[in-house]
């Protein structure tokens, strides 16, 4: 590893932070009108965080209804907008832009070895747009909601559409554009912001994972965005491109919506898939295994992510012919993430692993993203898919990979970078064992689901036969435990940033331009360019030196929790 | 701003903060780096753009497929005559654009405000072209919405009336097209105003002329959308 900068003085006193970008200047107007990447990736921390919130509360509310087989809490009418709104602000206003906005803002122009993005105004125009669509959205939550189910199928959303489907719809539209122009910065910062000595192949793996990612956003919004506004024309003309009794057809909609929607999951999921490659070298005190695999890995996802879109109509009339192709290209996709699990175990293998608690959560991941990936593999068969299509198997599903396996790794990261971005530690057991809550709180609220959907339970439902109950209140319940675990990290990160110990600039030991930084970094991030002059994570198997495990939890530390 | 900035104190990897070129941002190293940088990002915005309109176009194509005999009938009601002119329209304006870059990039200020107006004013001739087919179109009836080719007085369009959902259709593909096309158009001539500013106001120069390029390869792309749209929507089916 290279030299670590003077910064690592962990004896500093706690009046006397160095100057960072945090205290640079103070004052609304300065984060308002920042264009530093770090502050523009904490301004989309507080707006994924509280569409998290919000979301989290209509996934409450569905599963408190659920609880019992009969209505008791809601009507079906608003049930409908439960499940529609919980979805439309999760997928397009959390996980969309949860890891790139956030961690990927902060990290990437830093692991380049940048002084910011290639566009650091479009960056701050892209968290405006973001919220302005976020805005939209919020306004039809206030106005009823919407009761299309996120994915705004026609003519649910067109011809029989009787709640605020256009501004809903012009909410995820404008978000939209934010996520391109992020993936657009990302892209070109990759390309033309590398340090001298930063090779493609000497680039972090996260950096490869949010190369891909951007190459989604950059091709896909696009078409989605397109198709938004020609249900919008349909809608405010009263014509029927996708209305059958006029010509139209819905099938063409669910072609474009998940043109576009299915790549949209791996927006959710390289990025986490990036995080992972960093803790899990990081702590296993090992160099990745297979470099290039997993940087290639994340390449072929992103490709091959654009063309098993048929896979989410294999029900709707598609060709039989089409059908066997996107599932034969959906098992495809399988090959990519299956090298990306394996190498990750194997850099394991042998290593000396430390379980931090950026680890625990990258452990955790690793089961939740398996039991995920291994039932697309299910669902990607065309009988099987006959038989649970639309049910809760399919719930359970997305869940895992999306929510399971996108959220741990996001709390990993932000576990991992946290001394980073904040310049402070949080509390190391409090932080296990809130990942240990939150994987078992939501083992038991959706491993039930599987079971419910291969017996028959379809999805957006809330009346349902008296034998599922069971199923049920043990999903509510695990629901429940996952609420409460989501909470601790939010109590101890806030409280971290007065109550924790000031963070060394390398607390765990680890490789990379960010760690030879000070923490947190200074407002152009180096003092002068960085060269790269060594292999990426060039890890050592022995503990790092006394001023570089800060974080790092020992063997008989370990042993007592 | 002077132009006359030579590139000579542009500092190298060790360059700091407080001394180097005016027209540098403060993230770039060097100026080369910036303009490539520039570059390189409207062509990522250009691809964005090529998948908007292609999702588009690949959505008309589909029901082109679908209805052709009511489609062909439709577009033979296009006036091919300006779409032809504006065709040509059109592709002038790319000439002049190039001219401006090369103007742009020998730094000659008069010849790119020059060739820009040149540029403008063919823009704004073709959205001339473009309101006058509108205009005919909705005095027949050819209005999208409940309108269509509702009333009496259809003439030369009543050969439409045996599949009026599906002409229907075929005319709200042909505005959503050539409206989205010329919606990127005036985008294009509020970001003209913008860099003609800039080239007014010296802050265009030999060393720092990606401003010029990049709006020039905005504009290529919206007359390549053109060139797209011109055979789909009036030439299939003659």
């Amino acid at each position: 590893m290279t030299a670590i900068t003077d910064a690592a003085a962990p004896a500093r006193p706690k009046d006397a932070p160095k100057p960072n970008y945090l205290n640079v200047s103070y004052g609304l107007k300065s984060w308002l009108l920042t264009v530093d990447h770090k502050r523009i990736g904490i301004l989309y921390l507080f707006g994924v965080t509280f569409f998290f919130a919000v979301g989290g509360i209509f996934a409450a509310l569905m599963r408190l209804e659920l609880s019992t087989p009969g209505p008791w809490l809601v009507e079906s009418d608003t049930y409908n907008r439960l499940f529609s709104m919980h979805g439309i602000i999760m997928t397009f206003f959390f996980l969309i832009p949860s890891i790139p906005a956030t961690l990927g803002n902060f990290l990437l122009p830093i692991m380049v070895g940048a002084k910011d993005l290639a566009f650091p105004k479009i960056n701050l125009l892209s968290w405006y747009i973001y919220m302005i669509g976020g805005l939209f959205t919020t306004a039809s939550i206030a106005l009823g909601g919407v009761d299309t189910g996120w994915t705004f199928y026609t003519p649910y959303s067109s011809t029989y559409a009787n709640s605020n489907v256009m501004l809903a719809a012009l909410g995820v539209f404008i978000s939209g554009f934010a996520s391109i122009l992020t993936g657009l910065n990302f892209m070109v910062t990759v390309h033309k912001m590398r340090a001298p000595g930063m090779t493609w192949f000497r680039l972090p793996l996260f950096v490869w994972a949010h190369y891909a990612t951007s190459i989604i956003m950059l091709l896909g919004t696009p078409v989605v965005a397109i198709t938004i506004l020609l249900v919008a024309v349909e809608r405010t003309l009263g014509v029927g491109i996708f209305d059958p009794k006029l010509g139209g057809d819905p099938v063409l909609f669910q072609h474009l919506f998940w043109f576009y929607s299915h790549p949209a999951v791996y927006i959710m999921l390289l990025p986490g898939m990036g995080i992972m490659s960093e803790i899990i070298s990081c702590f296993s005190r090992k160099p990745i295994f297979g470099y290039k695999f997993i940087a290639f890995s994340s390449m072929a996802i992103a490709i091959v992510g654009f063309i098993v879109w048929g896979h989410h109509m294999f029900t709707s009339s598609q060709s039989v012919y089409a059908g066997v192709a996107f599932s034969f290209l959906t098992m495809f996709v399988a090959v990519p993430s299956a090298i990306k699990v394996f190498n990750w175990v194997a850099t394991m293998f042998r290593g000396s692993v430390e379980f931090s608690a950026p680890m625990i959560y990258a452990l955790l991941y690793i089961g939740l993203f398996l039991v995920g990936g291994l039932t697309g593999v299910f669902l990607g068969t065309l009988g099987l898919d006959l038989h649970v299509h639309d049910t809760y198997f399919v719930v359970a599903h997305f869940h895992f990979v999306m929510v399971g396996a996108t959220l741990m790794a996001f709390l990993g990261g932000l576990h991992f970078w946290w001394p980073k971005i904040t310049g402070r530690m949080y509390p190391q057991r409090t932080a296990r064992f809130a990942a240990g809550l939150i994987f078992v709180g939501f083992f038991l609220a959706f491993m039930p689901q599987f079971v419910l959907g291969y017996l028959g339970m379809p999805r957006r439902y809330h009346i349902y036969p008296e034998e599922f109950q069971f199923l049920h209140v043990l999903s509510t319940a695990g629901a429940s435990i996952l609420g409460a675990g989501y909470i601790i990290p939010v109590v101890y990160f806030a409280t971290s940033l007065r109550f924790s110990p000031r963070a060394v600039a390398n607390p765990w030991g680890a490789a990379g331009f960010e760690w030879e930084i000070q923490s947190p970094p200074t407002q152009f991030n180096f003092d002068k360019t960085p060269v790269m002059d060594h292999e990426p994570y060039n890890y050592e198997s022995e503990l790092p030196a006394p001023d570089q495990r800060q974080g790092i939890i020992t063997m008989s530390e370990a042993d007592l929790v | 701003m002077s132009s006359a900035i030579g590139t000579d104190d542009v500092g190298g990897v060790e360059d700091e903060h407080d001394h180097h070129h005016p027209q540098l941002a403060h993230h770039f190293e060097d100026l080369d780096q910036q303009r490539d940088t520039l570059t390189l990002g409207m062509w990522a915005f250009l691809v964005q753009e090529i998948m908007f309109f292609g999702g588009l176009i690949a959505a008309f194509l589909i029901y082109r497929g679908r209805y052709t005999d009511a489609f062909d009938t439709a577009a033979n009601h296009l006036p091919i005559f300006w779409g032809a002119t504006n065709t040509v329209v059109l592709i002038g304006s790319s000439l002049t654009m190039a001219l401006a870059v090369k103007a742009g990039q020998l730094g000659k200020k008069g010849a790119i405000l020059t060739w820009m107006s040149a540029t403008g004013i063919l823009g704004f001739v073709f959205l001339g072209i473009k309101t006058v087919e509108y205009t005919d179109k909705f005095s027949h009836g050819i209005i999208p919405g409940k309108y269509f080719l509702r009333g009496g007085a259809h003439g030369a369009y009543a050969d439409l009336l045996p599949f009026v959902d599906q002409a229907h259709m075929f005319y709200i593909f042909y505005y959503m097209m050539t409206g989205m096309h010329a919606l990127h158009m005036v985008i294009g001539a509020g970001l003209m105003v913008w860099v003609f500013v800039e080239v007014f106001q010296d802050k265009v120069t030999k060393d720092k002329h990606a401003i010029v390029e990049n709006f020039g390869l905005y504009w290529h792309f919206v007359d390549i959308v053109w060139i797209f749209l011109f055979p789909f929507l009036y030439l299939l089916g003659r």
